[in-house]
This record gives C-alpha cells, structure tokens and sequence, in this order.
C-alpha cells in the first residue's frame, strides 16, 4: 500500500524498518528531517538516536556501533558531509559495515542549501584518504530513497563495508508515493567478528583497527583489498535501461537529473528521435556492463549532471571505452529541461556537438 | 616471591623503558580481574598515539578509533551494547588536543562510559612535540625555548573542564610515578568502572604518566620529575564523586 | 497515463496543502505521485506554488513542464504559468481575485469565485480546497471527486469534523462540473 511521504522521512523511517539500531547526526540543510524524523522514531522503535555536537561525533560514534555489530547510520550534506569523510576511510580500513546518507545540495565551500550534483567524486572516488572504494546508492525517487536504505544495510553487511546513499536535496525535500519495507528485527549477536558478540574469541580478544597498522601483514594486504574491490564491482552494479535497445544516442544520468532524461525520452521518442537511457542505480560500481552492449552500436553517449563541471562524465568516458564518442550536458545550477537535452541529441545526431 | 600476571595481560608489551602506560594496562587488567569482568564484557575504544600499543597488550574486545574520537567511538559502542563495560585508553594528545570536544561531549551527554585518559604532556608517538598539557617552561620538539603563556597559551586542564558537567559522576587524578600512587590510581579506576555498570553517569580517570624518551631523561629522573614539577600543575586525588547531580 | 497539475498563489492562500491533499489521495490510490514546492530562486518572493503529479505509470520528471490544470489563485501566478499549460489542459482561476480572464488559444479556462463560494459555505479560509475540487472536476481522470473526499479527511485528520471543508471541495468541483 503505497502512502505519500517527504522523501527524507521516507528515507529515515526505511532506515528504522531495516533495524538501525543507532543514528548520530548533525543538522544541515536539506538533510535535517533526517535528523527530526529519527529524533522521535527511532527510540520508539528501540533504537538509539544522537545529536551530535559535530559531524566529527556522528561518524565516530557511528565506527563504535558498527564494531558492536549493529545497523548504523549517519546523514549529512555539503560541508557536513566532507568533515565525515576520515571517519569513513576508517570504516572502510577497518571493514565496518554502516549506512552515510548524503542528501546533496549545491556548490563549494558552503555552497547554498538548493539542489546539486557536485559530490559524484567525493563519493565514487574515496572522499577520504588512502584510496578505498565504496558503493555508492543514487535513489531518483522517493520509493528508491527507502529502498536503497535497506539495501545498503545489507551490502555493507555482505562485504562488512560502509556504504553511501547519496540523494538530493529535491528527492529529499519532494513529496511522493512509496511502499515502505517490511520491519526487520536484525539480531544483536549475529556477527562472530563484533565488538562484545557472543562466541569464540581469539586469545587477544577481538580487535579492530586499521587494516595495516597494527598486523604489519604487508604481503596480504594487496592482494586483499584488490579481491574485495574486484568483487564488489563485478557484483554490485546497479541501473536502469529506458528504451536503450535501438537507441542511437543514450542519455546517461543518476539522480534527480535522471528523471528529466527520463521525460526527454518520452518527448524525443514521440518526435521521432532514437534517444534512450542509461540510469546508473550504483555510481559506484559504475554500471560498465550496461555501457557493454551498447559500446559500438551507439553514435554516442550524453551524460548529464546538475554541476558546471562534469564529473560523472568520466566514468561514462572509461565506460565507453573508445567505442563511442562521449558528450557533456553539465546544467550548472539548474535543473536540466527536456528541450535543452533533445536539442542537445539533436546536435549529436547531425554532427555539430562537440565531443568531450 | 611470585610474579602473577593478570588473566587480561600478554605477557608483553611494546612500551618505551620506563613508559607508564605498561603499568596503567595491567592496572586496568587487575581491577578487571579483581571486579570478575571476563575478555567477552569489556570493549576498549582505542586512541591512536602510543596508547593504542594497548591493542598487543590488554586481552579485550577493542576498536582502533580515529584520532581523538575514542569518546564518540566508545559512545557508539556503548549504546549499541550497554551490558558491556565500555572505556575510552588515550593520551593527552588524544582526549585532550584534538579529541576534547569529543571528550567533553560524552561527559555532557551523560554517555555511560569510562575515559582513561594518560597524561605524559608530550606527543609521544610522533616524537615529543608539545601537547596541551605541557608545562609553562618545558621543552618539547615544537617548544624548543620551553613552553610560554604567551606563544603557546597555558596548559589544559581537563579536569577543570569535566568538573563542572553535571553528568560527570565520578571523576579523579592519579599517578604511576610511586607504589603509593599506582595503588591509588588503581583504586580510581576501579571506582569508574564501578559507577559505569552502577549507570550513575560518566566517569573519567586522568593519569600522569612519565615519558622518559621525551623527556630525555632516564625513568628514574621522568618519575622524580612528576613528584617534584606535575603534580604541582595537575593535582593528585578524586576530583568529584558520588554519581552525577539530578 | 500521467495528469501534471500547478497550484500557484500568494503565500498564504493554501496551494501547497490543497496540492498536498491531491497528492496524498493519489498516493492512497496507489498512484505514482510526487508533489514538489517551488525551488531555486522562486523560493524567494512572496509567490507561492507546487507542483503535483499523478500517474497510473510512472511518473518521470516531478518538475513543473506542461500542465493539464493549472490553479491560479491570484494575477501573478496566472501570468506566470499560463504559457505553459499543455494545449487541450484547463485553468482554473480564482475569479474572486483575477480580475481580468484571459481567453488564450486550446485551453479551457474556468472562472470560479473560490473565496466567494468559501464563505458561502461559511468557511471562508477553504478557498484552497474550493479551487481543489474544481481541479478534480477539470482534471477528468486518474482521482475522482470521492478519492479526494476521502483523502482530504485522511490529510487533516486532526480535525474531527471535515464536513465543511468538504462541503468547500464540492462546491468548487460543481463550479466546474454543472459550467460545461
């Protein structure tokens, strides 16, 4: 039975319904009905919320909860987000399963509260340091910003890693239809690696630190974090196919920009122009096996993002891998129209946009 | 006589000669065995700095937190398993330069947890720079003329920042420079550790420590230094207790 | 088939909630819905509109684009979306207010005194809901009068008695439904 929700309250009351267990947070707009929804809801549920004094917290008490092996999770936005990005490295190095939701909003620095698509590398090429990979969920709708909730709780759980779902400020501040998933009650002992779980130990006691710096296993450690990755990308990748099968030129978009493309299909079709889709669900994994069947057939790829910089773009350039050419439609600051994009195929079609 | 090495302690450790931390791991393990507190009960929110060679020494459950975030680390962890003694094993450097929002905050959200907290007044993994709780005229790595109210500020107290906080329950100051010290501070910890599972509020044990690397002197001189020069700065002794104020 | 529907207005006049009723009874009838207010730079200035979509497939951009009802409750607010209502898609416009009714070119215009019709039904603050129901009656498909009566008393369930909001709700759909 679908009910009409905010899309950060969707989003929030899907992170109670998969069994967070704990939530640390830090007000920023446009994320913070994250933060109010959870402040009520979660004890009701069992659950323990933390407003934090800083974003610092939030992610650190995060780690804490995720070595006890519970379901975890913090949401930030622009600045806030970036101060996470430590805290997530450490996640990553540890192998520490956790959600961090990003709502994204515009802009470097403060940037302003409204809409963006300017966080694709913060997030798909490890914000933080060291050089880690982590998937990363990008919910178009409110129905998606509840589902991909619940599915990277359990991605993070399968590959003991944290996992990011990053929305936006319209899919988190806009209204709409969604059936919200089944209560889940995860079980508190279920890991044998947390923090304070029942079962064996080792004659240490369990640890979690850093992968390297306190074993010293050099020669493991490569070969590790290259299986880990390698598995993920071959696994996990996630996306949307729009009338792509005879298409001649494909859109390529995540997010709220996606659903505009999805609207210029619609438009482009009905005039008689072959335009398709491509819709990444995960960005990272970047969706390569889609771009796959499509590499040589196409007369090319358009990709389109709500940044003045592309940046999504290379992913879509690597995934084309020289067999089709790649075009640019960043939209700056606004929300991309369906002429701007068919004029954009258009161009592509009769040879005067230039490649990037 | 017989050497008993507490249930919770390898048989080794990692420390510098003359390092205090050694003593204040196995302080940490006898009161645990003295308390009946098994391996499975006990989580330590690790620091990075040297306290965090605990993790080849104390037998628990531990997390390697983020620098200076172990009291968030330790908040986290205890929420999600409040049956488990939950405490933070950090420096100075740790708990009180970067980390003293951290630490503050999780006397102020009245977080269920114990802080040791060891102070040695110096970075000392990173080589003996200053650090807040070094002394008006010591010299460190970054205070190479001694440190002066003027450039530097003066030394951070912590104690003068969790008293105040209503939640702080029980709250003390102890030393490893003598035996009658290390007797006392091992009575501290135990005294946290009681009001943690007693649910009565936070607890923090600060602990002055000898650096005798940094210091650049030998262990016998770096104990004789805390009698005579830290202990006058940091006083010795409970600094609140009986539970935290309704 | 998907209906796109643009209440716009002063602040104050209640187009967001009108707009969210809509939206929530769509929801209830397992529509795809999004409801989205104005954003970027409109959200200065004392304009107030939302966007509603309804489909019975999905719905793709949640933006407003071409819509099949336009609800104008004031001047400004007529002048700024009439160019893009989709031709063959009706507006209804607030005529207790806009003076003026314009008669542009495939699209049908429907003048309902929506404050007027409010307090004759003694509940004068309902101009919204007035405007609602003419929507619906304009609209044609996907939600009928009743799925908006019951969604109105599930949105503002916290009042007990609806009966004159719901009295408001028809009145404006009658204004539309017996004008044809």
């Amino acid at each position: 039975m679908k009910q009409l929700m905010k899309g950060n309250n969707a989003l929030a009351e899907a992170a109670v319904r998969a069994g967070c267990r704990l939530f640390a947070g830090y007000p920023i707009t446009p994320q913070s009905e994250i933060l109010e929804y959870l402040s009520w809801r979660l004890p009701q549920a069992g659950g323990e919320f933390v407003q934090t004094e800083s974003e610092l917290a939030g992610i650190n008490m995060i780690i804490g909860g995720a070595a006890a092996g519970q379901r975890v999770m913090t949401s930030s936005s622009g600045p806030g987000f970036s101060l996470k990005q430590e805290g997530i490295s450490y996640l990553a190095s540890i192998e520490l399963p956790a959600v961090i939701v990003d709502v994204a909003r515009f802009g470097i620095g403060l940037g302003d509260v409204t809409v963006g698509q300017g966080d694709y590398f913060q997030t798909t090429k490890g914000g933080g340091h060291g050089g880690y990979f982590i998937p990363v969920y990008a919910p178009s709708s409110i129905q998606e910003n509840a589902d991909f909730v619940v599915k990277a709780f359990e991605t993070a759980e399968k590959y003991r890693t944290p996992v990011i779902v990053l929305s936006d400020a319209s899919i988190g501040q806009m209204c709409g239809s969604v059936e919200l998933p089944e209560q889940q009650y995860p079980k508190r002992d279920r890991f044998d690696w947390a923090l304070g779980a029942d079962g064996d130990r080792p004659p240490m006691g369990r640890k979690m630190t850093d992968r390297m710096y306190t074993d010293f296993a050099y020669e493991e450690y490569v070969p590790h974090i290259c299986s880990r990755y390698n598995e993920m990308k071959e696994n996990e990748q996630l996306w949307e196919e729009v009338q792509a099968e005879d298409a001649e030129v494909l859109l390529v978009s995540y997010g709220i920009s996606s659903r505009i493309c999805k609207e210029a299909v619609k438009i482009g079709r009905s005039l008689g122009l072959k335009l398709g889709l491509i819709r990444p669900m995960t960005v990272w994994p970047f969706p390569v096996k889609a771009f796959r069947k499509y590499n040589g057939k196409v007369k090319g790829y358009l990709a389109v993002e709500m940044i003045p910089i592309p940046q999504m773009i290379e992913d879509v350039y690597l995934a084309a891998h020289g067999a089709a050419p790649v075009y640019a439609m960043p939209t700056g600051r606004e929300i991309a129209s369906s002429e701007d994009i068919i004029e954009n195929v258009k161009a592509i079609l009769n040879g005067t946009k230039e490649v990037y | 006589m017989t050497k008993n090495i507490p249930a919770l302690i390898s048989g080794s450790n990692s420390f510098c000669p003359g390092c205090g931390h050694g003593i204040i791991i196995r302080l940490i393990a006898e009161v645990l065995d003295e308390m009946g507190i098994k391996q499975q009960d006990a989580i330590c929110a690790l620091a990075v700095g040297c306290a965090c060679l605990l993790n080849n020494t104390l037998k628990v459950d531990r997390l390697g937190c983020p620098h200076g975030r172990a009291g968030a680390g330790a908040s986290g962890i205890k929420r999600c398993r409040p049956d488990k003694l939950v405490f933070t094993y950090q420096g100075d450097g740790d708990a009180i330069s970067i980390g003293f929002s951290e630490t503050v905050y999780a006397a102020q959200r009245n977080e269920k947890i114990t802080a040791i907290i060891v102070n040695n007044g110096v970075f000392g993994m990173t080589g003996g720079q200053a650090s807040p709780t070094t002394l008006i005229g010591q010299k460190t790595a970054t205070t190479v003329n001694g440190r002066t109210a003027e450039f530097n500020g003066m030394p951070v107290d912590i104690m003068d920042h969790l008293r105040p906080v209503p939640s702080a329950a029980y709250l003390a100051r102890g030393s490893v420079h003598d035996a009658k010290s290390i007797l006392k501070t091992k009575q501290y910890i135990r005294r946290a550790f009681e009001t943690q599972i007693s649910g009565s509020g936070y607890s923090c044990v600060e602990i002055l420590s000898p650096c005798p690397t940094n210091w650049h002197m030998d262990p016998v001189t770096a104990a004789d230094r805390i009698a005579s020069e830290v202990i006058a700065a940091y006083p010795l002794g409970e600094i609140k207790t009986g539970g935290a104020a309704s | 088939m998907t209906k796109e529907f643009v209440f716009a207005g002063f602040g104050g006049q209640g187009v967001l909630t009108a707009g969210m009723i809509l939206a929530y009874s769509g929801a209830a009838k397992n529509l795809d819905v999004t409801w989205i207010p104005s954003y970027g730079s409109e959200m200065r200035g004392g304009t107030a509109n939302c966007t509603v979509k309804l489909g019975d497939e999905e719905v793709a951009s949640p933006f407003p684009k071409a819509p099949d009802v336009l609800i104008a409750m004031n001047e400004p607010a007529l002048l700024k979306f009439m160019p893009i209502v989709k031709p063959g898609g009706s507006i209804i416009i607030n005529s207790s207010i806009v003076k003026t009714v314009p008669e542009p070119a495939g699209v049908k215009v429907y003048s309902v005194p929506a404050n007027d019709i409010a307090a004759d039904c003694k509940n004068e603050r309902s101009a919204n809901l007035c405007a609602l129901g003419a929507a619906i009656a304009a609209a044609g498909d996907l939600l009928t009068l009743e799925d908006v009566e019951k969604g109105l008393c599930g949105y503002l369930a916290k009042i007990k008695n609806n009966e004159s909001n719901i009295a408001v709700l028809k009145a404006g759909y009658r204004a539309v439904s017996e004008s044809a």
